[in-house]
């Protein structure tokens, strides 16, 4: 188990770092929700408190196009990033559930620029029929205290 | 007509056309006037009254670039201080935001209750037998002032007071806190971010209505794949909206169309049944205690600039607060908070959450674009001795800007080159310096050119 799901978060890194978003996309199901708080609320509610993102499946979709579609200009010429990911811990939840976390470090670098965006990240996966996994939730917890001097999240972590 | 013009501004009435030199957002010495003669005598955002509602809470944070501590005593009044110890100057509370009885700085142990007033140190027998506690007392800017939950300081005494400093502006506070009868309130959680570039950049872009179609090309996108009405969200927020020059270089530019509660601005559509009917409920309830007249600016989208560095943005669905100060003449700090009715409708707060971050925030839709904008604009000024001069000229020419046009970002460069520079720009014409819910819109002849249409 502890491998395979390594597994799927090193493809999930690669396609991301590769820019294949439609296929990164089509790992989420259609309930799926894709949060990252705000650095001074790690733990907040997404319905109460200020956050970065709460994408459900269709702003999710709308990320994705825009980041493809060449209007996303904070990443129009697209940035580089590079993911390392470790500390991958695996809990079976029932039902076909599992709870996923891990640590993940994202660099991202556009013209002179190199900024680190360290997370950690734990993933809703929910074993697919087709064999695989899908990702009912995604929550990355910026491991940051201010979006400075970065300013933008504007790459999916 | 004439030209009034300064080593920064030439503000040309005759062609007409209005310059910015560039070298005003990139050179270092124009910061250190700016700290001086703009951050230091202006009235400068603090925070929202309910970001502190129980006694001894306190948020942490620099303003003008001083750290202050923003708190609540136990007599209810709110209170804010300089984040130093009077003892040997230590930063005495370093975490953004908590609550006690006390401010303790842990260096010698000195302890502070929350009216800044020293209640213990470690040997305080060492003093002598004439020491005083009392002449210890943590300081304070030398002015406080709020406005409707909206709490300012001065870091100077020689300022008018702060309803006459904010002007015309008021009754666009008024719009926002009148939002709700239970007050408005900063939700939890605090975009703190940056931009490499000059801060006069974000006040002109908090409420630059030209660039919305370009810039934010992949928002509307998104709006439109969300099912929703285009015409509407132009006439909504573009055409039918004005600009107005607030005094003292506070301008807003915003719609006075809100008349359907079904109105979402630049917002998704409402979801559903009950999302409509509570809005209807709000708006019917704000109409009948306010007029048709207040509750139609009220429920309309408006960007205000305070000057010189607060913005207010009300995408009808979603309010944002955001300060933003130069920590060099290419790189500013941004803070952004989300100001909500605290009496909210539970279906309304979730698409207010929603349409806030969809928009909003360095990971939006559009806020990331902007800042990537400002910042390309930022390398642009690098060739600025040989490509100087930015032109805001857009509207003067029309004698009724409208919130595509520049008048609001004119205001602004008018008031920053008079205290920078003593030159007298005439106005294009005041807003009424209050008009209030009564006399709104502002009467013909003393609108911003022909504001009331």
């Amino acid at each position: 188990m502890q491998g395979e799901i390594e597994a799927f978060l090193y493809n999930d890194a690669d396609l991301l770092d590769r820019w294949q978003l439609k296929e990164w996309f089509e790992q989420f199901t259609p309930d799926c929700h894709y949060f990252v708080p705000s650095t001074d609320r790690p733990d907040g509610n997404p319905d109460e408190d200020l956050y970065f993102v709460r994408d459900d499946w269709f702003l999710l979709s709308q990320r994705v196009d825009a980041l493809l579609g060449g209007t996303a200009w904070a990443e129009s010429p697209q940035s580089t990033t590079h993911r390392m990911i470790s500390n991958v811990r695996v809990e079976e939840l029932g039902n076909d559930e599992l709870e996923v976390k891990a640590n993940v470090l994202v660099h991202r670098s556009r013209g002179s620029r190199l900024d680190a965006f360290p997370a950690f990240l734990t993933l809703l996966l929910q074993r697919s029929t087709h064999g695989g996994f899908l990702i009912r939730e995604r929550r990355a917890v910026l491991a940051m205290e201010e979006l400075r001097p970065h300013g933008r999240l504007s790459i999916l972590i | 007509m004439a030209v009034t013009e300064s080593q920064y501004i030439i503000d040309d009435r005759d062609t007409p056309r209005f310059r910015v030199h560039r070298s005003a957002l990139v050179e270092l010495d124009v910061l250190e006037q700016e700290r001086r003669l703009i951050f230091d005598r202006s009235w400068l955002f603090v925070g929202h009254e309910s970001e502190v509602s129980e006694p001894h809470e306190f948020r942490t944070r620099r303003v003008g670039g001083r750290p202050v501590i923003l708190t609540r005593h136990s007599d209810g009044s709110v209170q804010v201080f300089i984040n130093s110890c009077p003892h040997r100057g230590m930063q005495i509370e370093s975490r953004p935001e908590g609550s006690g009885r006390f401010l303790k700085c842990f260096y010698h142990g000195w302890s502070f209750d929350t009216e800044g007033t020293l209640v213990a140190l470690p040997g305080e027998d060492s003093y002598g037998p004439d020491f005083d506690r009392h002449n210890l007392c943590l300081a304070r800017p030398p002015k406080l002032a709020s406005y409707r939950g909206f709490i300012f300081l001065a870091w100077t005494d020689e300022i008018a007071d702060l309803e006459t400093y904010l002007g015309g502006s008021l009754d666009i506070f008024d719009l926002f806190a009148d939002q709700s009868d239970e007050g408005m309130r900063i939700i939890g959680g605090t975009h703190y971010y940056a931009a490499k570039a000059n801060w006069k950049l974000l006040a002109e872009n908090s409420f630059d209505g030209y660039h919305a179609l370009t810039t934010h090309h992949r928002y509307l996108a998104m709006l439109k794949a969300s099912g929703k009405d285009m015409s509407t969200v132009m006439t909504r927020s573009g055409g039918p909206a004005l600009a107005w020059d607030l005094g003292n270089g506070h301008a807003v530019i915003g719609g006075s169309d809100g008349s359907g509660a079904q109105n979402t601005g630049l917002g998704r559509d409402l979801p559903n049944q009950a999302a409509l009917d509570a809005q209807v409920a709000r708006r019917d309830h704000f109409a009948a205690k306010y007029g048709e007249d207040w509750a139609n600016r009220m429920f309309a989208g408006r960007n205000m600039v305070v000057f010189p560095n607060l913005a207010l943005v009300d995408l009808v669905m979603g309010i944002t607060i955001r300060t933003f100060y130069p920590v060099s003449p290419d790189y500013m700090e941004v803070t952004a908070w989300s100001l909500q009715p605290s009496d909210d409708d539970p279906v309304l707060r979730e698409m207010r959450q929603e349409n806030f971050l969809t928009f909003w925030g360095p990971a939006g839709l559009a806020t990331p674009d902007d800042i990537e904008a400002l910042e390309r604009c930022q390398e642009g000024f690098k060739a600025y001795e040989h490509a100087p001069w930015n032109d805001i000229s857009r509207g003067m020419a029309s004698g009724r800007p409208n919130s595509m046009d520049e008048l609001q970002m004119r205001v602004f460069w008018r008031e920053w080159d008079r205290r920078m520079t003593g030159t007298a720009h005439p106005t294009e014409g005041l807003a009424a310096p209050r008009a209030g819910r009564v006399d709104w819109p502002y009467p013909p002849g003393r609108a911003v050119a022909a504001g009331a249409d």
